[in-house]
C-alpha cells in the first residue's frame, strides 16, 4: 500500500545498520523499561504492541485491512482466562491454549473472509468479529458484561512466582520479543516475500503461479494467532478479560496503532501502540474526549501523514526496510 | 402466528432503518468507491439534530418559547446532516480518492468517533426520549392480529416510499443515469460539460441526508442516544454485504428482509435474534460470495 514507492530502487545496504540501531534501542528499552515505567503500564504497552505488530502482518506486509482484529485479542483474553481459572492450567500453557483458539478461530474467520478483497474483506472481518463479541456477552462462562475477572497469575513452570510484579514483567518482555521476532522472521523469509508481492500485485502474484489465497490464509492465521497471544499474555497480566477486548472499537485502535507507527514497517506498530496507549492513559481523566483526540489523530494520519512515524524517518534516511 | 405476526412487524421497523442506512452507503459506494464508516454517527447526528431543535435550540439562543416540531424536523434535519457530509466531502474525503479505498473508510471511522465522543460529553449515554412526536401520530391502531403504534406503522410507510423514489430516481430516470455513467466513466460525462466533482459532492450529501432521515424517524421510537450509530452501523454493514454492495434494490430488499427475519428470530430464540443476521451473512457469503444482488466479479 503506501509503501509501494519505497520497495522498488536500489538495493538496500544502509537499511541493515539502522534496523540493528532499531533492534538495539528496542530490546534496551524493553529490558529496562520497569527502571522508568510504572511496570502494570509497561506489560500493557507491550501487549498492545504485539497487538499491533500482530495486526500489521496483515495489513502492512499483505494488504488485507482485516476489522475484526479485536476478536482474535479477546477470544485470547478471555479462552486463555478460563483455562488458568476453571481447569487450573499453569499460566503458559494457559496462554498457549488461548492463543491456539485463536489460531482456530483465524482459519475460519480467514477462510470465510478472504472470498472478498479490499473493503469488503474489511467489513465481512467486522461483521464476523461481531458474532465472536455477541458471544462474549452471552456465553456462560463469560460472564456476560462484567467479563472475565479474577484470574490467578499462578506460578511460571512451578516455580516463578508472576504475582511478582518484576518477574511478570520480563515473562511479558520475552512473550513480547519472541514474538516480535516471528513477525521478523516471517517478514524476511521467502514467504514473507510473496506476501508483499500480493500485496503490491494480487493479479501478478497469482500469474507467477503462487496460491494466493493460501498465502493469505496463512497470513491471517499466524496474525490471529500472535493476537491471541497478546490477549492471552494481557488477561493474565490484567488478570480479567472484559468486553472491550472484543469490542470493535479495539479493532479500530489496533488499525490506529499502526497506521501512526507506520503501515508495513517492522517498527512502526511498536511506537504507534506505545504513542496511543501512552495517550489513552494520560487522557484517561477527560472521559469520552479521549475518543475525540483519538478520532481526530485518525483523521490527521489519514490526510497528511499516511506513512506513519517510522514510515516517515525511513523516507528521511531513504531506505525501504525499517 | 399471532406472535409471529407481531414480531415481524416490529422487525419490520428495524427493517426499514436497516434499509434506508444501506441504501445511503449503497449510494455512496455506487459514486465515491468509499464505505462510509460515519454513517451510523451520521444517523446518530440526525437523531440529535432533532431532538436539539425540539428541546435545546430555543433555550441555547434566548427563545425559550422555541420548539420546534417533528414535521419540520423531519425536512430541516436531512438538509442539516446532508450539509455537514458535503462539508466532509469537499474538506477530506476529495483528497484520498487517488489512493486506496481503504484509507476512505479509515478516515471516515476517525469521523465517526470524534462525532461519537462529542455527543458523549454532551448527552447521557444512556439516551434522551424524544419529546415532540406529533399530536396526529399518537396512539395506536389495530391491524387485527396486533394493536400497532400508530406513529411506527408511519415510519415503516414512509421509509418504504423514501426508499423506493431513491430506487427510481437511480435507476429509471435521466438524473440517475448521468449518476451511473458519472460512476463507469468520468472524463466521458465531464466531457459532456457536467460537473463530476460537484455530482460526487451532492451524491455524498444526499447519502448522508438519508442517514439523518433515519436518524429523525428513529428519534421517537428508540430513545435518542450516542451511541445508538456505533450498534446499529455493524448490522448495516453485514446487510450490505447480503445485499450486494452497491445494489440498490439488494440495500433495500436485503434492510427489511432482515429487520423481519431478525423480529422473527426473536420469537423462537430470542439470544439469537442478536446475531442471526452474521450468521447469514456467513451463508450467503458461502453460496453467492457478491452477496444476493450484488454482481460476481
Amino acid at each position: 500500500m503506501a509503501t509501494s514507492d519505497q520497495t522498488i530502487g536500489r538495493p538496500d545496504t544502509r537499511g541493515n545498520g539502522i534496523n540493528l540501531v532499531l533492534w538495539a534501542i528496542l530490546i534496551l528499552f524493553v529490558l529496562t523499561a520497569p527502571a522508568y515505567i510504572y511496570t502494570v503500564f509497561a506489560m500493557q504497552l507491550l501487549c498492545f504492541a504485539l497487538f499491533a505488530c500482530a495486526f500489521n502482518l496483515l495489513l502492512g506486509f499483505t494488504g488485507l485491512l482485516s476489522f475484526g482484529h479485536a476478536a482474535f485479542f479477546g477470544a485470547g483474553a478471555y479462552l486463555a482466562g478460563h483455562a488458568i481459572k476453571i481447569w487450573g492450567l499453569p499460566p503458559l500453557a494457559g496462554i498457549l491454549f488461548g492463543t491456539a483458539v485463536a489460531a482456530v478461530l483465524g482459519y475460519v474467520i480467514g477462510w470465510l473472509a478472504i472470498r472478498r478483497q479490499g473493503i469488503y474483506f474489511a467489513m465481512i472481518t467486522l461483521a464476523l468479529a461481531q458474532i465472536i463479541y455477541f458471544l462474549g456477552l452471552q456465553l456462560p462462562f463469560t460472564g456476560g458484561e462484567n467479563g472475565l475477572q479474577g484470574i490467578p497469575r499462578g506460578h511460571l513452570f512451578g516455580f516463578l512466582d508472576l504475582n511478582s510484579p518484576l518477574v511478570m514483567y520480563y515473562f511479558v518482555a520475552a512473550v513480547f520479543l519472541v514474538g516480535f521476532f516471528i513477525i521478523y522472521r516471517t517478514i524476511h523469509s521467502p514467504f514473507g516475500q510473496v506476501l508483499k508481492s500480493i500485496r503490491e500485485n494480487e493479479p501478478r502474484a497469482l500469474s507467477l503461479g503462487y496460491n494466493v489465497n493460501r498465502f493469505k490464509l496463512i497470513a491471517f492465521i499466524i496474525s490471529a494467532a500472535l493476537s491471541g497471544l497478546a490477549g492471552a499474555t494481557k488477561s493474565v497480566v490484567f488478570q480479567f478479560a472484559s468486553l472491550t477486548d472484543l469490542h470493535w472499537q479495539t479493532s479500530g485502535e489496533v488499525i490506529l496503532m499502526t497506521l501512526l507507527g507506520g503501515l508495513g514497517t517492522i517498527f512502526g506498530p511498536v511506537v504507534g501502540a506505545v504513542t496511543v496507549v501512552s495517550l489513552q492513559h494520560e487522557l484517561s481523566s477527560l472521559g469520552s474526549w479521549v475518543q475525540v483526540v483519538i478520532g481526530l489523530i485518525f483523521i490527521v494520519c489519514v490526510l497528511v501523514f499516511r506513512r506513519g512515524v517510522i514510515g516517515e524517518l525511513a523516507r528521511l534516511l531513504k531506505t525501504s526496510s525499517m | 402466528m399471532r406472535l409471529i405476526l407481531a414480531q415481524g412487524m416490529l422487525g419490520l421497523n428495524n427493517g426499514v432503518f436497516y434499509a434506508m442506512l444501506s441504501l445511503g452507503l449503497a449510494v455512496i459506494f455506487g459514486m465515491l468507491n468509499v464505505v462510509n464508516f460515519a454513517h451510523g454517527a451520521l444517523y446518530m447526528l440526525g437523531a440529535f439534530v432533532a431532538l436539539i431543535l425540539s428541546s435545546y435550540l430555543g433555550p441555547w439562543i434566548g427563545l425559550d418559547a422555541l420548539h420546534i416540531g417533528f414535521w419540520p424536523a423531519l425536512i430541516i434535519t436531512p438538509i442539516v446532516v446532508g450539509c455537514f457530509g458535503m462539508l466532509i466531502e469537499r474538506t477530506m474525503l476529495r483528497w484520498l480518492y487517488k489512493f486506496d479505498p481503504i484509507y476512505g473508510l479509515l478516515l471516515t471511522f476517525g469521523i465517526a468517533l470524534v462525532l461519537q465522543g462529542l455527543f458523549s460529553n454532551y448527552f447521557n449515554s444512556a439516551g434522551t426520549p424524544y419529546p415532540a412526536q406529533p399530536e396526529s401520530l399518537r396512539g395506536v391502531i389495530h391491524l387485527g392480529f396486533m394493536v400497532f403504534p400508530k406513529y411506527r406503522l408511519f415510519a415503516i410507510l414512509f421509509s418504504i416510499v423514501v426508499c423506493f423514489l431513491t430506487w427510481y430516481v437511480i435507476e429509471r430516470t435521466r438524473l440517475g443515469a448521468t449518476l451511473r455513467a458519472g460512476v463507469e466513466n468520468p472524463e466521458l460525462v465531464q466531457a459532456f460539460g457536467i460537473n463530476v466533482p460537484r455530482m460526487i459532492t451532492l451524491t455524498f450529501g444526499f447519502g448522508t441526508g438519508l442517514a439523518g432521515l433515519a436518524g429523525v424517524l428513529a428519534a421517537p421510537i428508540y430513545s435518542v442516544s450516542p451511541l445508538m450509530g456505533a450498534d446499529i452501523i455493524i448490522i448495516v454493514f453485514a446487510v450490505v454485504v447480503i445485499g450486494g454492495m452497491g445494489s440498490i434494490l439488494g440495500a433495500i430488499t436485503a434492510g427489511l428482509a432482515l429487520g423481519l427475519i431478525e423480529g422473527i428470530t426473536k420469537v423462537f430464540y430470542a439470544p439469537a435474534a442478536n446475531t442471526v443476521i452474521f450468521f447469514l451473512m456467513v451463508v450467503v457469503l458461502l453460496i453467492r460470495p457478491a452477496g444476493l444482488f450484488g454482481r460476481q466479479n
